[in-house]
């Protein structure tokens, strides 16, 4: 009798493991089980894009990488200023996951940034200092000795420098990813991307506002924010992520005092290069009062961001 | 003895196998998807999930005026296509691989920025007799360094 009771609860208890389990798992992969609100400030937008949404398995918020930050606001045609850059002398203030996720993105950022104007010795200085972000969050041969070395050895190859720093970036987020800790994946993100709109709004040439590239950048920055709140929101759970998505929705609110309106996109395919181009033509009522209070909101956060 | 030896197992089974399949991913992706962005540079960023046939994934991405972008699909399950679309923020599909004998890249680039929304799906295999087979689908974008 005893025997068949001790038995019962074991059953009972392994059941439970496995009940548990499913549970856990099925909430784990969570994001794309919750149902996004793509709110893009676009005339004409059409919130029925989003109808079929549940349909996914999986929905990804792609923000673009440091790697991408830092390229567009060198295409933009923005001079290189090391002083702008976060001293790697700071390295040793990061002493929180939090810290040195956030200070990981900004230093890959810069990596990006001096790597794109052929700034050998600084991109080193700044790879040994993402290397140090990432030993200390943990992620495991990321950014290795040999990484540092194969650097050194290509310094005149931007070519390849670009695809060290695109492939350690890529074994730093995957890591992060493949080990559940996808809040500070997205920290990460949002560190690289909060120092491209620094190194922008600090770059920008206040006498030549108008139709200057480098603000259209900035302005561009409203479509990623969305993105940026979308990837933060299936987060909240975490205290960290809760923190960097009450900055987001300051600057949301300074955002959101910009009108961009499109016209449709219409799509020609040149035969010769396969190249598809998408046509269409935005405005916007963006103006150097506006620019300067996003300005100073970029500055403060990124300021508290580096500590 | 046997019998917790055994439930041991069971367990960390069913938490390790899902683990084995993201970094399986990871590799393929790592691998076999970014070499398809040549001459693109890759952006860094990483989007890789285990679909099944008649599964979809969807992303979310912003992409900037000027600039010239690849975008590379690729899925390793059994004879299955897998088709993508891009759709703006005004449901127009501006793109759709079936067109293309389901080509996994496409090279493209914008007068303005747009937040696109791509939408991926693993078509089910003609020979519907045998069991629906999951595998990795990676989604990676490249673009030109100026």
């Amino acid at each position: 009798m005893a025997n068949n009771f001790y038995r019962f609860k074991f059953s009972m208890a392994f059941m439970l493991i496995i009940i548990s389990t499913l549970v856990i798992g099925c909430k784990s992969g969570g994001k794309g089980d919750k149902e996004p609100v793509f709110d893009v400030d676009m005339e004409e937008i059409d919130e029925a894009l989003f109808d079929n949404i549940n349909q996914a398995k999986q929905i990804f918020y792609s923000m673009p990488s440091p790697l991408e930050t830092a390229m567009l606001v060198k295409s933009a045609g923005a001079p290189y200023n090391e002083d702008l850059l976060n001293s790697t002398e700071n390295t040793g203030n990061y002493t929180t996951q939090r810290s040195m996720a956030l200070n990981l993105g900004i230093y890959t950022c810069d990596l990006s940034f001096a790597s794109l104007y052929d700034q050998t010795q600084t991109s080193i200085s700044y790879m040994a200092a993402a290397k140090k972000m990432a030993d200390g969050l943990g992620i495991l041969d990321a950014i290795s000795e040999e990484t540092l070395e194969r650097l050194e050895e290509n310094v005149n190859n931007r070519e390849m420098i670009m695809d060290i720093v695109s492939e350690t970036f890529m074994n730093s987020s995957s890591y992060l990813q493949e080990n559940n800790r996808q809040a500070l994946s997205s920290i990460v993100l949002v560190g690289g991307w909060v120092e491209g709109l620094y190194l922008a709004t600090k770059l920008v040439d206040k006498d030549s506002f108008e139709g200057n590239k480098l603000v259209t950048r900035i302005i561009d920055q409203k479509l990623s924010l969305n993105i940026v709140m979308k990837m933060l929101e299936g987060q909240k759970s975490d205290p960290a992520v809760v923190d960097i998505l009450n900055d987001m929705n300051q600057l949301k609110a300074i955002y959101e005092k910009i009108s961009v309106t499109t016209s449709a996109i219409t799509t020609s395919k040149d035969e010769e290069t396969q190249v598809t181009t998408l046509k269409s033509e935005t405005k916007n009522n963006f103006t150097p009062e506006l620019f300067a209070e996003l300005s100073a909101k970029v500055e403060s956060l990124r300021e508290s961001y580096i500590l | 003895m046997k019998r917790s030896l055994f439930i041991f197992i069971i367990v960390a089974l069913f938490f390790a196998l899902p683990q084995s399949g993201k970094s399986q991913c990871k590799g393929y992706a790592k691998k076999i998807c970014k070499a398809e962005l040549s001459p693109f540079t890759h952006d860094g960023n990483y989007h890789a999930a285990i679909l099944t046939e008649g599964e979809e994934a969807e992303l979310y991405k912003t992409f900037y005026s000027d600039q010239e972008y690849r975008i590379a699909i690729c899925g390793a399950i059994g004879q299955s296509n897998i088709e993508f679309k891009i759709v703006d923020a005004h449901r127009n599909e501006l793109y759709n691989n079936r067109n293309e004998d389901y080509t996994n890249i496409w090279d493209f680039k914008l007068d303005s920025s747009q937040q696109l929304k791509l939408v991926v799906k693993v078509l089910k295999a003609e020979d519907e007799t045998e069991e629906p087979q999951s595998g990795c689908v990676a989604i990676m974008f490249g673009f030109k360094v100026k």
